[in-house]
């Protein structure tokens, strides 16, 4: 009797003290909350990084990026680069060689058909595939062996490392998807909801829109990990109630996204249950201009090409909307420490900011008045709002349901009424606004407002796929079931021409000076608004451990690596 | 003229509905007469002064954009009690329709009735929603976006709560029909129309008041928790469920920003209520005498 007492005291106190090298599976149970619920578990059919990062926890990339933006190997044994000889001399193939021994989660191996799968389940006509541009220039996959992947690119591809990098275009596993190709691929339920994959974590049941509970992966190729046995994640809530739960009750280890007022957040943290954690990366809280018509009458047509925007298609109005806003204001309001300003859509890495667009930083309501009159938009019935032809500076200005963003709302609508243009306030749940719903009329991606506000970055430390964003094959329309990142629906033949030269360009200072060109034209051109360069903001309860903040890729890269602290 | 003395005397001898009435009619004059007495616009943005207390400057302090909390309460008062009067109105005139009709004409008191009893079992709330949701660009369009969506959401409340009302009328056109005074008229060959509306509407009268005021309490709330969910009014319309909703992350720090709007629906509410109470007491014949 004593001495089984004993034994059971011994071993508690034996797991607890190696609670960092726990073996697998041996600290229980890790609840995180992500106050959007994702909706489905395939990266490729969803945009929204809710999706994205719930399904990272189950499929891996070859390679992916760190918490300080450099690139390591993952499901590869190595990064291919020109001196290993893994690139092509004339950098038009790239060959990645797959660990050895690599085994799905329901045990059968991973091979290099999988690879090649993937590449063409989102490369298939009329699948929808949400990540395509990660796959531009591909010509062919070769598999010349089992664990050998040849990509082949239709010409220089400088920068090979956009297919399967990053938590955007990660393997999936061709046994699985085989039948799901194509306009096959939204229907096929019950793969989208549980995909199998090599991660440290299997989905055990998934409720859309609400609630994922993921088993350790009894295939995963270290045998120590995951520490934990159970993952649960739970969507839905705001970010308030989010941060109250990891910060001031304790119910969940692991909140991410924590868009709160800078005073709201440290008086959370001041009930000593977590940590507030930030990081710093491309992450650009914008407003969007809509160059085309968003009015209801135009059916089908709505927010298309088809029919351009009565007075946003003016660059006048355009800037003048940029300059009426005090940026220094919304960040020192909204976010405190955890932002800064910036005039640029690409803020980071160091070699890609511009600087010359910093006269954004200074707000001047009498300059964007005087340009509105120059351009001829006066008020000419009194009403308070500027007019032209018939078309008056009239906004619909819609943005997802968040203190802060409200906020901006409220002060930007301010600025813009003392420069003679009406807005009017929309707000819309978070996860119908960022959702992937095509039948919804109120995504950000429909776009069916004059202007829009959210926040957006690109994964890894290269801005070639995110700059090919406002590439006009990129334009979100009916046809392409509203997928695609040209939000502003903006189109011109000499940004696509840049956007293909980078394409062909391997110097990284070329590179570099392209980009930056990228971002001018994209800001001189005014349709696009940037605020604010925002801190990646989330919070960890203190008994959990391994977690590194990563910015450059999904938040839960690392989860295999995630322990329970002791006390 | 003398029945109308003595209804009123009657309610004012009725403790809770004169308490009741009285601050109803504090509310209603201080929301719309409000800004005269009070300069400030609720809409204002002065960030110099954000997240004052509560001072001389501003009675019930300020938001977190330096927004003045006395004003805004002020305006979200004017587009709640607005938005309840309105939805009560086409509450009342729907559900006294479909009660007169259903109670009068035999034939139609079936279907009627079953609807309402579909109307009942419906979830209201999450009915509200898809209404939000289908209707509100083509309403947008039609009488622009502020007018749009209070046609909206006063339809929608209206459309959802007449039911209590309708069933209340029928009961009692069922047992009015067959008095000897309706009797008579019919004898004397007025048509249904006249039947209805000389005879049997006007006995119904206490009734309907009565669900009018308890009417009115129940689309205040619900528009409050419409806009509490962020469904209602875009953000720059400050009704008290949005300035609640608004205020909820301060909670700890600035409770009178909640207090403020809080307190507003409740005391609405409760005298609304009080005053409805009252006046059933009132108009009874068998009580009070």
């Amino acid at each position: 009797m004593h001495i089984s007492r004993y034994l059971i005291g011994a071993l508690a106190a034996l797991g607890l003290g190696q609670a960092a090298l726990a073996d697998r599976g041996t600290d229980g149970q890790v609840n995180i909350l992500y106050w959007q619920a994702p909706s489905i578990l395939n990266p490729y059919l969803s945009g929204g990084t809710k999706d994205l990062e719930a399904a990272s926890v189950v499929l891996e990339p070859l390679a992916r990026y760190d918490e300080t933006g450099t690139m390591v190997p993952w499901l590869a044994e190595r990064i291919p680069t020109l001196e290993n000889g893994d690139v092509a001399e004339d950098l038009t193939s790239i060959s990645w060689r797959l660990r050895n021994g690599l085994l799905w989660s329901d045990g059968t191996p991973v091979t290099s058909r999988d690879v090649q799968f993937t590449w063409e389940y989102c490369t298939a006509p009329g699948g929808g595939c949400a990540q395509i541009e990660k796959y531009g220039g591909i010509t062919a996959i070769d598999t010349p062996d089992a664990r050998t992947v040849v990509v082949h690119f239709d010409g220089p591809k400088p920068f090979p490392y956009t297919a399967f990098v990053g938590a955007q275009s990660p393997i999936l596993q061709h046994a699985q998807f085989a039948d799901c190709t194509g306009p096959r691929a939204p229907e096929c339920t019950a793969e989208n909801f549980a995909p199998i994959g090599t991660g440290p974590f299997a989905v055990e049941e998934f409720r859309p829109n609400d609630v994922v509970t993921y088993t350790a992966n009894p295939n995963y190729r270290d045998p120590d990990k995951p520490a934990f046995a159970r993952v649960l994640l739970k969507g839905g809530g705001d970010a308030t109630a989010a941060g109250r739960a990891v910060l001031e009750t304790g119910e969940f280890d692991y909140a991410w996204n924590l868009q709160l007022a800078p005073d709201v957040l440290d008086r959370m943290e001041s009930a000593g249950l977590g940590q507030v954690i930030s990081t710093f990366g491309a992450l650009v809280e914008r407003i969007v201009l809509n160059l085309t018509d968003p009015a209801p009458e135009h059916g089908n047509e709505r927010s298309t090409r088809a029919h351009p925007h009565p007075f946003l298609t003016d660059p006048a109005v355009r800037e003048a909307l940029s300059l009426a806003i005090d940026r220094p204001l919304l960040v020192e309001l909204g976010y405190g420490p955890a932002g800064r300003v910036t005039c640029n859509i690409v803020p980071a890495p160091e070699i890609y900011a511009s600087d010359a667009n910093d006269a954004c930083k200074l707000q001047d309501i009498a300059r964007a008045n005087a340009l509105l009159d120059a351009a001829g938009w006066v008020d000419s019935d009194a009403d308070g709002v500027r007019d032209k032809d018939g078309a008056a500076l009239r906004m619909l200005f819609q943005t997802s349901t968040n203190a802060v963003r409200q906020d901006f709302q409220a002060l930007i609508k301010q600025w813009w009424s003392e420069i003679g243009v009406a807005t009017e306030l929309r707000n819309i749940d978070a996860s119908v606004f960022f959702g992937s719903d095509p039948g919804s009329p109120d995504t950000f991606q429909k776009f069916f407002a004059d202007a829009e506000m959210f926040a957006n970055n690109f994964d890894g430390t290269d801005p070639e796929a995110y700059l090919a964003n406002w590439h006009c094959d990129q334009i979100p329309t009916p046809e392409n079931q509203w997928q695609g990142s040209n939000i502003p629906r903006y189109c011109s033949g000499a940004y696509n021409a840049l956007v293909d030269q980078m394409r062909r360009t391997g110097d990284l200072e070329k590179r570099a000076e392209l980009a930056r060109a990228m971002n001018d034209t994209l800001m001189q051109e005014f349709i696009l608004l940037p605020l604010v360069d925002r801190g990646r903001v989330s919070a960890n309860a203190n008994s959990l451990g391994g977690v590194r903040l990563n910015i450059w890729d999904s938040e839960l890269w690392n989860i295999a690596d995630w322990y329970r602290k002791d006390g | 003229m003398s029945e109308r003395a003595s209804l009123l005397r009657r309610l004012a001898r009725h403790p809770g509905a004169a308490t009741g009435g009285v601050l109803f009619a504090a509310i209603l004059a201080a929301v719309w007469l409000g800004p005269l007495l009070w300069p400030l616009a609720p809409d204002v943005i002065d960030v110099r002064a954000r997240n004052l207390g509560p001072g001389l400057a501003h009675p019930l302090g300020t938001d977190q954009l330096g927004r003045d909390t006395l004003a805004r309460v002020l305006a979200g008062g004017r587009l709640s009690l607005s938005v309840g009067l309105a939805a009560m109105a086409i509450a009342l005139g729907l559900g006294t329709l479909i009660g007169v009709c259903a109670g009068f004409f035999r034939r139609l008191d079936g279907p009627l009735m079953r609807l309402t009893d579909l109307f009942l079992a419906l979830p209201l709330l999450p009915l509200l929603l898809v209404m939000l949701l289908l209707f509100r660009d083509s309403l947008a369009g039609i009488f622009g976006p502020e007018g749009g969506i209070f046609v909206l959401v006063v339809g929608a409340i209206g459309l959802t709560s007449w039911m209590p009302t309708a069933r209340i009328v029928r009961g009692d056109t069922l047992a009015l029909k067959e008095r000897e005074f309706v009797l008579a008229a019919r004898a004397a060959g007025t048509g249904p129309i006249g039947l209805m509306t000389r005879h049997i509407l006007p006995n119904v009268l206490s009734p309907i008041l009565v669900s009018a005021a308890l009417g009115l309490a129940t689309a205040i709330v619900t528009e409050s928790a419409l806009s509490f969910l962020g469904l209602g009014f875009p953000p720059d319309f400050p009704s008290w469920g949005r300035l609640l909703s608004d205020a909820t992350i301060y909670l700890a720090d600035y409770p009178e920003r909640v207090i403020a709007p809080g307190l507003a629906i409740s005391l609405t509410v409760l005298s609304v209520t009080y005053l409805g109470d009252g006046l059933r007491d009132a108009l009874d014949p068998r009580l009070g005498r």
